[in-house]
């Protein structure tokens, strides 16, 4: 019985969310009284681990550079099998999704997404994991000879314990891709829904995508990603990949700021698994009030610039 | 071309979650039980192949009769021919397996799930199907083209899109983006009266067991009142985030 983390790599170095998986990782093998050790892909700085934890890290130098599901699945199920796994930790990515579940099958393994604390209890596995789209919680039971914890972004705290960490390379005979990448589309240098520690939104109350630069604007402020609600982008005033709700991208992130969003209910199951809720409108009666932290009521177009000015002051004198 | 469209029945979005029986069971009194809408989107895509390209789709449910409308529902949008694996679907991985068994018999050319339901929000079902049928897999899609045996799917990643290309057959975790909302079809009499004549057949289980067991539901603790800060005193939001809420 061991725990195995996939941890994964953009551009040849760990993700962010590394940090987050492996602290999770680690004081699961502590609660089972056993190791941890990492697994992943064309890692340069794959001993940065050590930072949380994390005293063994496979590196498997001949895959694919950029993610693959099914051939980086192929490899870690492999790995798994050969070293008796018991508890495969990985994150809540949109790779990190893709891979787990084709992991599971692999290894025939009990596998619960979204999972926002420690097991609750061993024997048998027992995690809380979001459902109803954030709308509720449920405890969900593991009984399988491999058990699979999907960790929700930026829901366990990273815990820094530096131990020495050894980086082994290896080189897998188990990758197998089948899908051809075409091309791929990402703004780079630019915080991502995913995540970013803020994420600044904007709703019809914005009036047209012409004043989107508001937005854009207070989110620069802030290091934020830009996101908007679902009749935004059904106008086409902003791309779909910026539309966060039930039926676009989930949100989790510290601070979430609503500009101009009434906050239908579908919209809030899709934030309301964010920290901390501040809410921008001119309609004391819009329902988004009853959900947030902080509530202003108030002219975007006056509050915003003013906003993002006293911010900047505040960013320059931090 | 043949395509397997694999349908959850789910609460609609607007519906209030509330769990009976010591929390162990979702309440369903009430609940107006709708098409998953990523698979509606998936649904509406394939019906978009059968008009342009030419396609036979049947629609596929593990689950109890307490999903019946809703594949008539699919039958009246434009799906030929639904069944339904006669068992709970308990887990993802239960579901997985006994539509992997099903395909196994009846092969298709394109398999098209939801990127993920709205009730359990797992996205298991998809990757696990493919997996056991060890066919290539695209979550999260957002476009797709079928040329012959080959298809180009597109998926949304964290900060973006890429294009990915495999052979058929394929499964396709289809969300808002394969089509728009506003190409989804509110099913008209004709439709109705057809789905009527349409076949639909109760397949028996290959009785799976499950590999987990949901046993208790929580609600989300009672959100605190919201402090309301008013428009010409932004210093004090910026102090409240700053100090109390520790976030900037």
């Amino acid at each position: 019985m061991s725990v195995l983390v996939f941890t994964e790599t953009e551009n040849n170095t760990l993700k962010r969310n590394a940090s987050e998986v492996a602290s999770y990782g680690v004081a699961l093998a502590k609660k089972l009284s056993t190791t941890c050790a990492a697994i992943t892909f064309n890692a340069e700085n794959a001993n940065a681990l050590g930072a949380y934890g994390i005293a063994q890290v496979v590196n498997i130098t001949n895959a694919p550079n950029v993610f693959d599901a099914n051939a980086y699945a192929s490899a870690v199920a492999a790995h798994a099998k050969k070293n008796g796994i018991s508890h495969v930790v990985l994150g809540s990515s949109a790779d990190a999704k893709f891979l787990a579940p084709i992991l599971a099958a692999k290894l025939d393994a009990a596998y619960a997404p979204n999972v926002v604390a420690l097991p609750e209890q061993l024997n048998p596995l027992t995690v809380k994991r979001t459902a109803f789209t954030n709308k509720a919680f449920v405890h969900t039971q593991l009984a399988s000879d491999v058990n699979i914890i999907g960790v929700g972004n930026n829901t366990f705290s990273v815990i820094e314990n530096t131990v020495p960490c050894s980086v082994e390379e290896v080189q897998s005979d188990h990758i197998t891709s089948n899908l051809e990448r075409i091309s791929i589309d990402k703004v780079s240098g630019k915080a991502t829904i995913a995540d970013a520690d803020v994420v600044v939104s904007g709703g019809r109350g914005l009036k047209g995508p012409e004043h989107w630069h508001l937005v854009e604007d207070l989110a620069e402020v802030l290091g934020a990603a830009t996101a908007c609600s679902k009749p935004v982008s059904d106008m086409g005033w902003r791309s779909h990949d910026e539309h966060v709700g039930q039926t676009g991208k989930p949100v989790s992130t510290n601070l979430y700021i609503a500009i101009g969003i009434s906050g239908a209910i579908q919209h809030l199951a899709g934030v309301n698994a964010s920290k901390v809720k501040v809410v921008i409108n001119n309609d004391p009666e819009a329902p988004f009030f009853k959900a947030a932290d902080y509530g202003v009521v108030g002219d975007a177009f006056e509050v915003i610039p003013e906003l993002t000015k006293k911010l900047k002051a505040f960013k320059a004198q931090a | 071309m043949k395509i397997l469209v694999c349908i959850s029945h789910v609460p609609d979005t607007t519906s209030k979650i509330n769990f009976k029986d010591n929390n162990s069971v979702f309440d369903n009194v009430g609940v107006q039980f709708v098409i998953n809408p990523n698979d509606e989107f998936g649904l509406t895509r394939a019906v978009w192949f059968k008009e342009k390209q030419g396609a036979q789709i049947d629609v596929i449910h593990v689950g109890k009769t307490s999903a019946d409308a809703t594949l008539r529902k699919c039958l009246a949008i434009g799906a030929d021919k639904a069944f339904r694996i006669d068992t709970p679907a308990l887990d993802g991985a239960l579901v997985a397996k006994e539509v992997a068994a099903f395909i196994k018999n009846n092969p298709y050319d394109l398999i098209i799930t939801g990127r993920e339901s709205i009730d359990y929000n797992g996205a298991m079902v998809p990757g696990m199907l493919a997996a056991l049928l060890d066919i290539p897999f695209v979550p999260n899609c957002v476009g797709l083209e079928i040329d012959g045996n080959t298809a180009i799917a597109e998926r949304e990643i964290d900060g973006g899109r890429e294009k990915l290309k495999g052979s058929l057959p394929m499964v396709i975790g289809g969300q808002k983006g394969l089509v728009e909302e506003s190409d989804l079809r509110i099913p008209n009499m004709r439709g109705i009266m057809q789905a009527r004549q349409k076949p639909f057949e109760v397949v028996p289980s290959q009785n799976t067991a499950a590999k987990t067991h949901d046993i208790e539901f929580e609600k989300p603790a009672p959100k605190g009142e919201v402090t309301l800060i008013p428009a010409d005193d932004l210093d004090q939001l910026i102090e409240r985030l700053h100090k109390e809420a520790k976030v900037i």
